[in-house]
């Protein structure tokens, strides 16, 4: 089979998987409904329980978890194109610590009460500043180490700066809820999320994928891209505008989610041939495939208890992180 | 028409003077070597050129300001090789080599049948067609070098500026590549390296610059340029002089005794 | 120290005079039946109005946070203290000589019942414990005089509900509703899954978990557009939390409040 062919059927093929999980998604929940009842309720359009529940409970999740899925997918490939540097993770380098930070500002002074924009705003605003710190600390030409512990000291301080917002809130639910934003769920969220929410992350999608081809090129390295044409100023404006739009309001509805975006790119890398263009639709899909699962998984696992989706995320991720930082230790400088 | 202008070019990096009112022009035909001990100058002066650093002075490409060229329209008149040998992800050789064809290509474009060719002849250039479908992260350092080569070749610039390009290849690549910037020459292109080998620049280059602290100090044909005083004051090494095979030989041999070197430095 | 320790089960016969309760439900099952000036201090959730129903009379007393330090400076010779809370300071507070009691939280009629006849007892006020049951009594016997019909669930914030085992089950019980919490098999508090409540449909949806003015998360589930969509279909309870969090005879009030809403909703069905 030839080389575009065989990617052909791999998006294919991640397609498919995420339809079917999409579908799978719908009809699991602790109301008992068949699996036809519920789908037809979807499209059907009288007023009953059934209806109310597939279509303000259940589809809102189901999109969230495509949305939010396919954003970790995406931005974690596109990171990695960006800063040449398979370690690169939304979650690891304090993208989406920065954003939970943004969004807890948002949602508990009471500003996105008054001003429902200024969540997904506020979280985006404070993702760009993580994004810019650590390409700060690390540089562009910065090593994996150095990305690393940039990472680990935005997050470190976003979460610090989180945990103070929400034991300061005088409401006392607020200090219970720093697991929702260290771990994300998508319990019960709503239409009104995914509307919220929906413009800025098909946004940061559009600014990614223009990052297709420079990224290609970039495999070059800055200086060998730029000669070829590439504007590395408006890659760079891509990059960290694309990534703080979907991952900010992604993380402002669902909280943080982590590993997504470390696991599923490193996942497809061999079967696109290893091309960043080629990588960004791939790992889209893929990412959207395995939140989606994680979702489903954690109704299943433990039903009416809230399992939060992070932890489902890091029982897979860490262990694979892990394994990263030992196939390459030794080249970490 | 030159291919490449550069006019009182002067560089500040970190508060230090890199290179200071630099002024050359390369013409088609030209193979230029870029000479000068670590830190003359050579590769800020080719990144320079680029725009890849902050630079006083003027820079025209093929006779227009550098300034109104886009990045894509420069890079369809300069092709550059770094230094770094930078391949970032074990993308097919075949892959990696077409990349040299994005200033060619719209921003969705594929590839047409001139990319394709273009890509061929660079493979078949640099005799590395047999591995084309291998990761290039997975080659030696020697094919490496080749493959980016090929890459920048591939891209089919009138002017090829090249930053060190002999470095880690052994004496049959070195030479291969030196006669393959000669014949790019002779066909009508231009060729700008930087270069530490003396002897390989004596022998194939057309014209040499000899950079020092930032500054041009000798600019002309290699017998012009090099010579045993020159070699003395600004290399501080004694090198012998011949002539074999019908070309210059230079070779360092060692280095300028030391009171020689206080002689030198009193001499600035 | 040692003396004051050995000579502590002596004086526990004799009627404490320096009070300190650390614990909301003992707060004002105290206040309720101690004597004038024989209670010294509550704690501070005593005084916040959204807990406690009797935070206007808490204003009287000195108000402590259950911290070993701040009970021992006040030097009181019977604490009293909830056997969930502040397990730390009742431990050193023991070890410290200090006597104290312990109240298990009422999940129940009776244990409400046991409870105000034991702090009589403590408290050597014996007959206002006993007024105060035949108070307690008598609203109960009402109560189950004229039954109502239909089911309820409880929705809290963060979706939490309770079940058989719970004083808010036990509440409902005694209005004659029928809690879908056990339908549900969930017993004591759990989590009950918006989904679960819409399919459950109840009559009557209790929702007066107390609201802050500040935001968070745990109430956007009141905001729901499923949980109102259905709200509009259901009636929607509002019964303050502080009546059913400690029982207390005030813990009728939830029953009469759930159940004058029962009647508004027979009316109209009629």
């Amino acid at each position: 089979m030839s080389e575009p062919a065989r990617y052909r059927l791999l998006l294919a093929l991640l397609g498919g998987a995420t339809t079917v999980l999409f579908v799978l998604s719908l009809t699991v929940g602790p109301a008992a409904i068949g699996f036809g009842d519920s789908l037809a309720a979807l499209v059907s359009g009288d007023g009953g329980a059934i209806v109310l529940i597939m279509r303000e409970i259940r589809l809102p999740r189901a999109l969230l978890g495509l949305m939010i899925g396919a954003t970790l997918g995406l931005s974690g490939a596109a990171l990695q194109g960006y800063l040449r540097n398979p370690l690169a993770e939304p979650g690891l380098i304090g993208v989406s610590a920065s954003a939970s930070l943004g969004a807890v500002l948002a949602i508990y002074t009471g500003l996105s009460a008054a001003f429902p924009l200024a969540l997904p705003l506020s979280a985006l605003a404070a993702a760009v500043a993580g994004v810019l710190v650590v390409q700060a600390l690390a540089g562009m030409h910065g090593g994996t180490l150095t990305i690393i512990l940039a990472g680990v000291a935005v997050s470190s301080f976003a979460g610090a700066m989180t945990s103070l917002a929400l034991n300061l809130s005088p409401n006392p639910f607020a200090a219970l809820e720093i697991l929702f934003w260290m771990l994300g769920s998508l319990t019960d969220r709503s239409m009104e999320h995914v509307w919220l929410a929906g413009p800025f992350i098909l946004l940061g999608w559009a600014m990614l994928a223009m990052l297709a081809r420079p990224l290609d090129t970039l495999t070059l390295g800055g200086d060998a891209a730029s000669s070829l044409g590439v504007d590395m100023r408006r890659v760079r404006f891509l990059a960290v505008f694309g990534t703080a739009a979907c991952v900010g309001a992604s993380t402002a509805v669902a909280g943080a989610i982590g590993f997504v975006g470390l696991v599923v790119p490193h996942l497809l890398r061999p079967l696109v041939g290893a091309r960043p263009s080629r990588l960004l639709p791939a790992s889209a899909l893929g990412g959207a495939s395995v939140l989606i699962a994680a979702d489903i998984l954690v109704r299943l696992i433990a039903p009416g208890r809230d399992l939060k989706l992070g932890v489902l995320t890091a029982i897979v991720g860490a262990p694979f992180f892990l394994w990263l930082i030992w196939r390459s230790r030794g080249r970490l400088t | 028409m030159s291919l490449l202008t550069l006019s009182g070019i002067g560089v500040a990096l970190g508060g230090r003077d890199v290179l200071g009112d630099v002024s050359l022009t390369v013409d088609a035909g030209e193979f230029v070597g870029l000479i000068g001990p670590n830190g003359a100058g050579k590769s800020t002066l080719l990144r320079a050129a680029l725009g890849l650093v902050a630079a006083r002075g003027t820079v025209e490409i093929g006779g227009m300001p550098a300034a109104r060229l886009s990045a894509r329209e420069r890079a369809l008149r300069i092709a550059y090789l770094p230094q770094e040998r930078e391949i970032a992800w074990p993308v097919s050789v075949d892959m990696l080599v077409g990349l040299g064809r994005a200033p060619h290509r719209g921003p969705f474009a594929a590839a047409g049948a001139k990319d394709r060719a273009a890509v061929e002849a660079a493979l078949g250039r640099m005799e590395i067609a047999a591995f084309r479908h291998r990761p290039a992260t997975q080659l030696s350092g020697g094919e490496k070098a080749r493959v980016l080569i090929a890459r920048a070749l591939a891209q089919e610039a009138p002017l090829l500026l090249a930053d060190e390009p002999t470095a880690g290849l052994d004496p049959e690549h070195q030479i291969g590549l030196m006669r393959l910037f000669a014949d790019l020459a002779r066909e009508g292109r231009g060729v700008v390296a930087s270069l530490h080998d003396l002897g390989l620049a004596a022998r194939w280059c057309t014209r040499l610059v000899l950079l020092d602290r930032g500054r041009i100090v000798a600019d002309g044909p290699p017998r012009q340029v090099l010579t045993p005083q020159r070699l003395r004051d600004i290399y501080a090494v004694e090198a012998f002089f011949g002539e074999a095979a019908g070309g210059l030989v230079v070779q360092p041999l060692d280095l300028v005794a030391s009171n020689a070197k206080n002689e030198r430095t009193v001499h600035r | 120290m040692a003396a004051l320790a050995a000579c502590a089960p002596a004086r526990a016969e004799s009627v404490p005079k320096r009070v300190v309760s650390m614990n909301l439900c003992t707060d004002q099952l105290a206040m309720l039946i101690a004597d004038e000036d024989q209670l010294h201090s509550v704690s501070h959730l005593a005084a916040d109005p959204g807990a406690s129903v009797l935070a206007e009379r808490a204003g009287a007393y000195v108000v402590n946070h259950g911290l070993a330090e701040e009970i021992f400076l006040m030097r009181p010779d019977l604490v009293i203290a909830g056997t969930y809370t502040t397990r730390t300071t009742v431990a050193l507070l023991r070890r410290l000589g200090f006597r104290v009691e312990e109240f298990a939280p009422e999940t129940g009629f009776d244990d409400i019942r046991q409870n105000i006849a034991r702090m009589g007892a403590i408290l050597g006020r014996r007959d206002r414990a006993v007024a105060l049951t035949a108070a307690l009594d008598a609203g109960l016997a009402a109560l189950a005089a004229s039954p109502a019909q239909g089911s309820v669930a409880v929705y809290s914030s963060n979706s939490y509900t309770v079940g058989p085992g719970s004083l808010a089950d036990a509440v409902i019980a005694e209005t004659g509703l029928d809690n879908i919490a056990a339908s549900l098999g969930i017993s004591g508090a759990g989590r009950l899954p918006l989904e679960s409540l819409i399919t459950a449909d109840p009559d009557l949806v209790v929702t007066g978990a107390r609201r802050f003015d500040n935001p968070a998360l745990a109430q956007e589930n009141f905001r729901h557009p499923a949980f109102r969509a259905f709200a509009r279909q259901a009636v929607e309870v509002d019964i303050p939390d502080k009546y059913w969090l400690c029982g207390a005879p005030f813990t009728l009030i939830a029953a009469r409040i759930l159940k004058q809403a029962a009647r508004r909703l027979e009316a109209g069905q009629e």
